[in-house]
């Protein structure tokens, strides 16, 4: 950058007066003022990293898979109320129920909280009453087993044997699609923020103008503030992936070149999507407003949180053709499944025409000034 | 001397309905520093803009140094430097850290510490653009136009805002940027900087030049050179005619009871005035006599004064 370019008769001097700027000297520096802003912007920080990580961990403990064994259940104090104590104790599968012993209002007034899945009533007649709901699975669940436990207390004998293998791996559960997702969305929002927000900003403070009013080439700088995506795509999918496999002993079997390589195409496809909502607008509020409107529909139908599967079928193409769902789609294929990229060439394609379509537009119709 | 920036006809029209330029013509010579001076709104930026290459005009022709916008767009941004009225730069970047970016952009950028203390911000080089003061930033301003060592520098109302010294300060740097041999296109509406920073005005009204020439030969123009003012007990102020016919009285104006006589030779005319003022049994309240100013040019041409509205 500050190799002077002498004559050999100047070879001499002391000082080269003037110093050359190489070819992509501006594209350079312009990449490394947006990664520096970043940096000292503790919010974006936290926005771009801290907050999907946060997600993830409230996420995943709230809908952990919890140990299936212990069964809650509320026996209405009477009588025969010790009798089921025991009997349930005495049982096979005894152990995995937890019975307390309540009168009749304290017990349904669990029972309708869910702390309770299942009240066990004397009927008077020698037997017991069960109340379940049979819309929660759980309380439906939890009376087969209790009565199975009760029944077999009591002398029932199986008449033929059965036997079962315990398979719960890694792989399947909420947090493993969960993860892929918040990595999808949030390449999305960050790249929608990181590049739309910032260029809106720029334009209002007339700094864009200031910069066009420069031999600055404008490709160079629309390619910096892309490349500065990219970067942050690295660290975003690195942590993200790095926290699911730490704390919830996520398995990725996807390669993670393949992985960051989908990750790029997405990152690159919503920077795309960015320019063009942000092409023309001359004020943050209109631009974060139509930001909003591009963006929601895909957090809901996209599959950040659960399955765009659990749409009507006639709105299935419509969910297939947006650009996050391929992303999460991609990442989950590729992150769970290990699929290959070129099994995923469908939803590249379908992010590549987004991007370049948007970038293609936005050309059309960016305003500088 | 060559010329350095021509227009001819610049015809600038928003919406195809208001004309912010009506039929501008200029001529820069090389080593000028030439002054746009006007009210607000009497198309002074649009102008700029226009001669910048960040508008398009309507119609007309600009050349910068012998190329047009439309052919040498990319070689005349390595030659010009230009500071806008309002440009927020990055707050959170530090003062070297702007200058080396807006380095970065030209072929051939003067070091940015070199620049810096030039524009006697060498001390600030590491403090964060948001920490500056509004006199710091404006230099900060002009160090990035500086830092691509432009030959034509366009600065647009450079020291609005600013306070006293913060202004001379910019005045120092702009005639120290034309001692190397540079060319000088600034717009402003105070009439003082005008007056003592600009070698040639232009007064520009309602999208034209009204007035060109350079400060001295503008107020010359004027008839006299000096301003006699006055005011009467009472409210009266007597028949312009009275005024006019005085020894050596070039124009008079009238505002609100405050009349402004031009005059050539203020110790012919005041005596006289004296005596026609006994002679209609009438009072002074107050008589001042001062140097004719370019607000005096101003007002002369439009009837307005230049801070109005």
């Amino acid at each position: 950058m500050t190799v002077a370019q002498q004559t050999p008769s100047q070879a001499n001097a002391v000082q080269p007066a003037v110093r050359r700027n190489g070819r992509w000297s501006g594209f350079r520096h312009i990449l490394d003022v947006r990664l520096r802003e970043l940096w000292r912007e503790p919010e974006v920080i936290f926005w771009v990293f801290g907050f999907p990580i946060l997600l993830a961990l409230g996420l995943g403990i709230a809908f952990r898979d919890k140990p299936a064994d212990i069964i809650p259940v509320a026996i209405v104090s009477g009588p025969k109320s010790q009798n089921a104590v025991s009997m349930i104790q005495r049982a096979p599968g005894g152990s995995s129920i937890h019975a307390d012993v309540l009168d009749e209002p304290a017990a349904l007034h669990g029972f309708r909280l869910g702390k309770y899945d299942l009240v066990i009533k004397s009927d008077n007649q020698g037997g017991y009453m069960y109340r379940y709901d049979p819309a929660r699975p759980a309380s439906v669940f939890a009376r087969a087993r209790v009565d199975d436990s009760l029944q077999a207390a009591a002398g029932r004998k199986d008449l033929f044997p059965t036997s079962a293998v315990a398979s719960s791996e890694p792989g399947s559960r909420y947090i493993d699609f969960l993860i892929p997702g918040l990595l999808g969305m949030n390449l999305m929002n960050a790249a929608m923020w990181g590049i739309g927000f910032a260029l809106v900003d720029m334009r209002q403070r007339k700094l864009l103008k200031r910069f066009v009013a420069t031999p600055m080439r404008r490709s160079d700088f629309l390619l910096a503030l892309l490349s500065s995506r990219l970067v942050l795509m690295l660290v975003e999918v690195g942590l993200l992936l790095g926290f699911g496999v730490l704390a919830f002993h996520m398995r990725i079997l996807g390669s993670p070149w393949t992985i960051l390589l989908i990750g790029a195409i997405g990152a690159v496809s919503f920077g795309g999507l960015g320019l063009l909502t942000a092409s023309r607008a001359q004020k943050i509020e209109s631009a974060s407003g139509l930001m909003n409107l591009v963006m929601m529909p895909m957090w809901i139908f996209s599959g950040v949180f659960f399955s765009g599967e659990r749409f009507p079928a006639m709105v299935q193409p419509f969910i297939k053709a947006l650009p996050l769902t391929a992303l999460n789609d991609a990442l989950r294929a590729s992150i769970l499944e290990g699929a290959s990229l070129a099994s995923q060439s469908g939803r590249i394609l379908i992010m590549v025409l987004w991007g370049g379509i948007s970038f293609a537009l936005a050309m059309r119709w960016f305003r500088w000034t | 001397m060559p010329v350095v920036i021509q227009c001819r006809n610049l015809r600038k029209t928003y919406d195809g309905k208001v004309e912010a330029v009506c039929g501008l013509n200029l001529e820069i010579q090389a080593g000028e520093c030439f002054g746009l001076l006007g009210p607000n709104g009497a198309g002074k930026t649009t102008t700029i803009e226009i001669l910048e290459g960040l508008l398009e005009p309507t119609s007309g022709e600009v050349t910068i140094l012998g190329q047009t916008w439309k052919s040498h767009s990319r070689e005349l941004r390595e030659k010009i430097g230009i500071s806008l009225q309002e440009t927020r730069l990055s707050e959170k970047l530090t003062v070297r850290e702007t200058v080396e970016l807006f380095g970065s952009f030209y072929r051939e950028p003067r070091r940015p510490s070199e620049v810096l203390d030039a524009l006697q911000l060498g001390e600030k080089a590491d403090a964060w653009v948001g920490k500056l003061s509004g006199g710091q930033r404006q230099r900060l301003a002009v160090a990035t136009a500086l830092v691509g060592s432009p030959r034509v520098l366009f600065l647009d109302e450079p020291t609005t805002g600013l306070d006293p010294q913060s202004r001379r300060q910019l005045w120092d740097i702009i005639r120290a940027f034309q001692k190397t041999g540079g060319t000088v296109l600034l717009t402003t509406h105070y009439m003082d900087e005008a007056e003592r920073l600009c070698d040639r005005l232009a007064i520009v009204d309602h999208g034209q030049v009204i007035a060109e020439g350079s400060p001295a030969e503008l107020i010359a123009r004027l008839g006299g050179h000096h301003v006699v003012e006055f005011s009467l007990a009472g409210d009266l102020h007597g028949k312009p005619e009275t005024w006019q016919s005085l020894p050596g009285v070039d124009s008079v104006r009238n505002d609100d009871g405050l009349v402004s006589l031009s005059v050539r030779e203020p110790h012919r005319t005041i005596p006289a005035l004296l005596d026609a003022v006994d002679k209609q049994s009438a009072q002074l309240e107050h008589l001042t006599t001062r140097q004719a100013s370019l607000e005096d040019v101003f007002v002369r041409l439009t009837g307005r004064h230049l801070r109005e509205e």
